[in-house]
């Protein structure tokens, strides 16, 4: 791919990037009601408090100057202050944030490394009874309600036979010394083997619940690709010239059948991102997950919706990966 | 001569696609099972067993019937109010189709209509209609509704809005797409050439071709919706008590997992079977309709 058509590809998320902030700043200020009284409801703020924090949201100001200074404010990281916290909205996100991007990457791992053999399987036994059961497992694992299936894996695994945590993300006489916030990577740093083997039993259950129905999802993608490319002319020759049959469906099949695989996982990682606050709130996992649901019920607005646009923007920008990895890979979508 | 003309009479696709989907034997029964959940959830005033709001600590954590403990009065036992689940799930089967219902059903009018727009007026509209698209695919679904949710406040009425303005995208991209391709055909052509309005061509001509698509994506979108209402309802975002959804039957079961397995699993349990149907009978319809797949 050129540089020109990269640039293009990237000023073509521009005005979705645009449309995407604006219905984020729209969803607080067209709330029904005085937003500051929202927030103050419970609190015992002066009128002049409530008059300050007016100003300090520019809620006095007309709403197309608002919405130019939080465009501003959110290219710059500032969201304001978390009132629960007391603290920069920026620096609470922050602090969760690696949590949530070690069980998303979790998650997405483990459904590509259950999604390919079993998508492969599938493919080279279609329409077999082992393919017809494959499928149906893919349906069965799409129709899973995530906070329930969840609820299944503590009551199995964690409370019945005792195997893993029921929730968090390490036991507490385990903790190490933060310094990337991802808590395998620190235990490593840490040189602590046991705090690792902890924040691993720890991340199993949350990150199977999170990662299954995207396994599900990308097992079919796995065995719809390799079903298109066996049956294609180079295989058939590559198998014609005598190759083994593991060579031919490894080197030459797998190869591009990943092509749809690697664009969908990208792809799914962000809707993971939604996946990610129900999954949190089941495990009492210590992400933005969770800190938005619970920042939703503490009227803790500008948090809500520094998130909302953080998962959207990087959910955008997920799919512009995927776009480019798919004519990056793809031999015949050289543009 | 006359033999090959009878041959040749036309079957329309509706009827083909609907013997075909007769033969898909899993298709058809996923939908006796959608069609018993509607039918539960219809006569749910009539025939659940007891009121779902009636509250009784005496029966707090009754286990069902066939387990210690439990009796035919209250066939799944009750939760920690001492409610008969049973009930509740009946009536929670109320709420869940009703959102799916009318979101899928609004937001397919709505997208139908824009897609149309977008499709054969090409031009500002198009442009206009697409980015909005663009814009609300740019969030992931769960992050919208639950953005949306915490501004707007929990409540049925909410909630279905909240899934509408997200949900129309899905119907508008597929008919907008077939619109695109249906301009070109000669029939189209035909009915410009005789001076039809733009709103007879989309409406009269256009819109008969781009359905069966809409009703394939419907039919898929659906289980995807009733996951959604049963999620924003499990973070306790959705309809709020003291009517019943599946969703906060399964958050209100967390607390007792070890002592009372049967609260939260029973309505999880509903939520699968209910979206695990439609979506067999979604996968049916598919096969059955979407004639590219016959080809394939």
């Amino acid at each position: 791919m050129t540089a020109s058509r990269l640039l293009e590809r990237l000023l073509q998320t521009l005005p979705v990037l645009f449309g995407v902030s604006l219905i984020v700043f729209l969803m607080i200020t067209l709330t029904p009601g005085d937003p500051v009284e929202i927030m103050l409801a419970d609190s015992r703020a002066t009128p002049e408090q409530a008059a300050q924090l007016r100003a300090d949201l520019g809620l006095d100001r007309p709403l197309p100057q608002r919405f130019l200074v939080f465009l501003g404010n959110a290219l710059t990281g500032d969201f304001g202050i978390s009132f629960f916290h007391r603290r920069p909205v920026r620096d609470v996100i922050a602090e969760r944030l690696p949590a949530t991007i070690e069980l998303t990457l979790a998650a997405i791992l483990l459904a590509i490394a259950v999604a390919i053999p079993l998508g492969v399987i599938a493919a080279v036994k279609r329409d077999t009874w082992l393919d017809r059961a494959l499928t149906a497992l893919s349906l069965f694992g799409v129709s899973l309600p995530g906070f329930w299936f969840g609820l299944l894996l503590i009551l199995l695994f964690a409370v019945q036979l005792g195997v893993f945590p029921v929730g968090g993300r390490t036991d507490f006489d385990l903790e190490v010394a933060r310094v990337t916030g991802f808590l395998l990577i620190d235990s490593v740093i840490a040189g602590r083997p046991d705090a690792f083997l902890a924040a691993l039993r720890h991340l199993a259950l949350p990150a199977i619940t999170l990662g299954l129905p995207t396994a599900a999802l990308l097992t079919r993608v796995v065995r719809s690709a390799m079903a298109e490319v066996l049956t294609s002319d180079y295989v058939l020759f590559a198998e014609a010239k005598g190759l083994s049959r593991r060579r031919v469906l490894l080197r030459h099949a797998l190869k591009n059948a990943l092509i749809p695989v690697v664009t969908v996982a990208a792809i799914e990682t962000g809707s993971l991102l939604g996946g990610n606050m129900i999954v949190e709130t089941v495990f009492g996992w210590p992400g933005l997950g969770r800190l938005v649901v619970e920042s939703i019920f503490a009227r803790n607005y500008p948090l809500v919706q520094a998130a909302v646009l953080l998962y959207a923007v990087t959910y955008v920008m997920l799919n512009f990966t995927a776009d480019l990895l798919y004519t990056a890979l793809n031999p015949k979508v050289r543009l | 001569m006359s033999a090959t003309v009878a041959e040749e009479v036309p079957v329309s696709p509706l009827r083909l696609g609907l013997e075909r989907f007769a033969r898909n034997r899993t298709a058809v029964v996923a939908s006796g099972l959608i069609l018993l959940f509607i039918l539960g959830a219809l006569a749910a005033p009539l025939i659940a067993p007891h009121d779902p709001a009636d509250a009784d600590l005496f029966r707090r954590l009754q286990p069902p019937a066939w387990q210690e403990g439990g009796e035919w009065a209250f066939p799944l036992g009750c939760d920690s109010l001492g409610r008969d689940i049973l009930s509740r799930l009946l009536h929670g089967a109320r709420v869940s189709l009703l959102v799916a219902a009318l979101v899928i059903g609004i937001a397919a009018v709505i997208g139908t209509l824009a897609g149309l727009t977008a499709g054969y007026l090409r031009g500002w509209a198009d442009t206009l209609i697409s980015r909005l698209v663009d814009t609300l695919l740019g969030f992931p679904y769960l992050v919208f509704a639950i953005g949306l949710m915490a501004m707007m406040g929990p409540g049925l009425h909410n909630i279905i809005l909240v899934l509408i303005y997200k949900e129309w995208v899905f119907s508008c991209r597929v008919v907008r797409g077939e619109t695109l391709a249906a301009r070109e055909q000669d029939y189209v052509e035909a009915a410009r050439a005789l001076g039809c309005g733009t709103r007879h061509i989309m409406l009269r001509e256009i819109l008969p071709n781009v359905l069966s698509p809409v009703l394939v994506v419907a039919t898929f979108r659906m289980a995807y919706v009733i996951i959604m209402e049963a999620s924003l309802s499990f973070l306790g975002l959705g309809v709020q008590p003291p009517t019943p959804s599946w969703g906060s039957m399964v958050a209100d079961g967390r607390d007792f997992l070890v002592d009372a397995w049967w609260v939260s699993t029973l309505p999880g349990l509903a939520i699968l079977a209910l979206v695990l149907s439609i979506n067999l009978a979604s996968q049916g319809l598919r096969d059955a309709f979407d004639p590219r797949l016959h080809h394939a």
